[in-house]
């Protein structure tokens, strides 16, 4: 694709200003990297980092049937949640398979916003708008509004620096809050995919710059998309399209937690419980490389003696851990902790494990 | 734009250093910038023979993992050790310390097809 294809965030001139290397991301140019991946890592599980996610995609949802409609579209219990909290969830094809996963926010009673993957936004709408019911109102917001991440250990101060006179009080975890005294739409969560302490703010697209450059102001890090990938890895976050996908159900990808099949009937329902009664043939499963070397790629495969078992969806180095670690969907008796593999790279094989997720974990 | 005089270069950004007919390789401050900090760097076995344009080491940053070519025929005499615990080493000084192997030339007209420091300008430019 061209460059002048690609969209533009309302941050741009930001990356412009800060250097940062412009990559083709889902249709948008958005920046990789300022400095460097591993610093940036580095600089969000150490202070905090700020992260332009403006490319996510937002949809409003609202009307009086909102909710007990996104509860037939969606695994989580939806009618359950409260006002202003959020969760992560999956929106499932007939076959139990992701099509998408996101966060859905309960804006208010009748109300939601869900954040979906860039990559998946045409797709998440035409599959809305197919099942979508009378009496529910679907806006895709994703061009006005501009979205930052606020992540690390250190989150919190930048964050209370951000909106001082502003009155907007810290949202908890999974919860957020709506801007008292902003024109527009401005919310402020207590979401993230780095596995630090953070926020995410959803703001109108002009208002984007204002809040990155408080951020940077206050102290951040500006974090690109290379550092958010690596970080969501140590966690063992998935990334659609990577470890998720058409063909594999939530409760294969071990994520069955977000998945409420007692709530009553929705999309992929019935194959999720014949897939739970008949028991997993494979899971995605965490691997961890047995010493430094060489950092494991998606693709590469995964043997047990000779015998090749898998193949890696998400995979690379572990900045934290100083050594490669990834996933990839294994037959379940291979998939227990500590189980011994070998990762052939370049022909050669190196020693590797199952292990535990997440990855990383910080003393604290 | 670092692009030492002294040196000559490939297409495939590898730099060139000739003397007595031994060749001392390594990657140009342009390809480390391009790949960023480097993380795992895979050098050939002394020994090897190998032929011009050969695949012969392997640089890999967080995000990816590149092929390094031979710009040259004949036999890999040494490799620097530091970049094994090091590869960082490339990206600060890309035509110094961070050299990645040093090959005996098999046939020195083989070194006429490689660029002068203006030629290669042109090419990254």
């Amino acid at each position: 694709m061209p460059d002048n294809a690609l969209l533009h965030s309302p941050l741009h001139d930001e990356h412009l200003r800060l250097d940062g290397r412009l990559v083709d991301f889902a249709g948008w140019q958005m920046p990789v990297q300022y400095t460097g991946i591993l610093e940036e890592h580095r600089a969000v599980r150490s202070g905090c980092g700020v992260f332009d996610i403006s490319h996510m995609g937002q949809v409003f949802l609202s009307g009086e049937n909102a909710a007990s409609w996104l509860n037939g579209i969606l695994t989580g219990n939806i009618p359950a949640m409260d006002e202003a909290t959020a969760v992560y969830t999956f929106m499932l094809n007939e076959n139990g398979g992701i099509i998408d996963d996101l966060i859905t926010y309960r804006i208010g009673h009748e109300s939601f916003l869900l954040v979906v993957n860039a990559s998946m936004l045409e797709e998440d709408i035409a599959w809305l708008r197919k099942h979508l019911a009378d009496g529910v109102l679907l806006e895709e917001r994703s061009r006005e509004l501009a979205a930052i991440a606020i992540q690390g250990a250190d989150a919190e101060r930048i964050a209370r620096d951000m909106l001082t006179g502003t009155g907007c009080p810290m949202p908890a975890r999974n919860t957020l809050e709506h801007f008292p005294d902003e024109a527009g739409t401005t919310y402020l969560c207590g979401t993230g995919y780095t596995g630090e302490p953070g926020f995410e703010l959803i703001c109108p697209a002009d208002d984007g710059p204002k809040w990155f450059n408080k951020a940077l102001q206050a102290g951040a890090t500006p974090c690109g998309l290379g550092a958010r990938d690596s970080l969501r890895l140590e966690m063992g976050f998935p990334l659609n399209g990577a470890d998720l996908s058409p063909e594999r159900s939530p409760l294969a990808a071990g994520l069955g937690f977000f998945v409420d099949l007692e709530k009553g009937p929705f999309i992929g329902r019935e194959v999720l419980l014949k897939e739970k009664q008949d028991g997993l043939s494979e899971k995605l499963t965490g691997i961890e490389m047995s010493a430094k070397g060489p950092p494991p790629r998606p693709g590469y495969a995964i043997l047990c003696g000779e015998e090749t078992v898998g193949r890696f969806c998400s995979a690379g180095l572990s900045p934290s851990l100083g050594r490669g670690i990834g996933m990839a969907y294994l037959p379940v008796a291979l998939s227990k902790i500590d189980t011994t593999l070998e990762i052939d790279i370049r022909g050669r094989g190196f020693a590797a494990r199952v292990a535990k997720k997440p990855f990383y974990r910080h003393l604290r | 734009m670092n692009i030492p005089e002294n040196l000559k270069y490939t297409t495939s950004h590898e730099w060139v250093s000739i003397s007595d007919g031994i060749a001392t390789i390594g990657i140009t401050s342009h390809a480390q910038e391009e790949l960023s900090e480097l993380v795992y760097i895979e050098l050939p076995e002394q020994g090897k023979q190998v032929a011009k344009g050969d695949p012969v080491a392997v640089v890999e940053s967080v995000k990816a993992a590149s092929d390094i070519y031979a710009p040259l025929g004949g036999e890999i005499i040494e490799t620097n050790n530091v970049l094994a615990d090091d590869p960082a080493t490339v990206n600060r000084d890309p035509h110094g310390e961070g050299w990645m192997f040093r090959m005996k030339i098999s046939n020195k007209s083989e070194a006429e097809s490689l660029l002068d420091a203006g030629a290669y300008e042109g090419e990254i430019s």
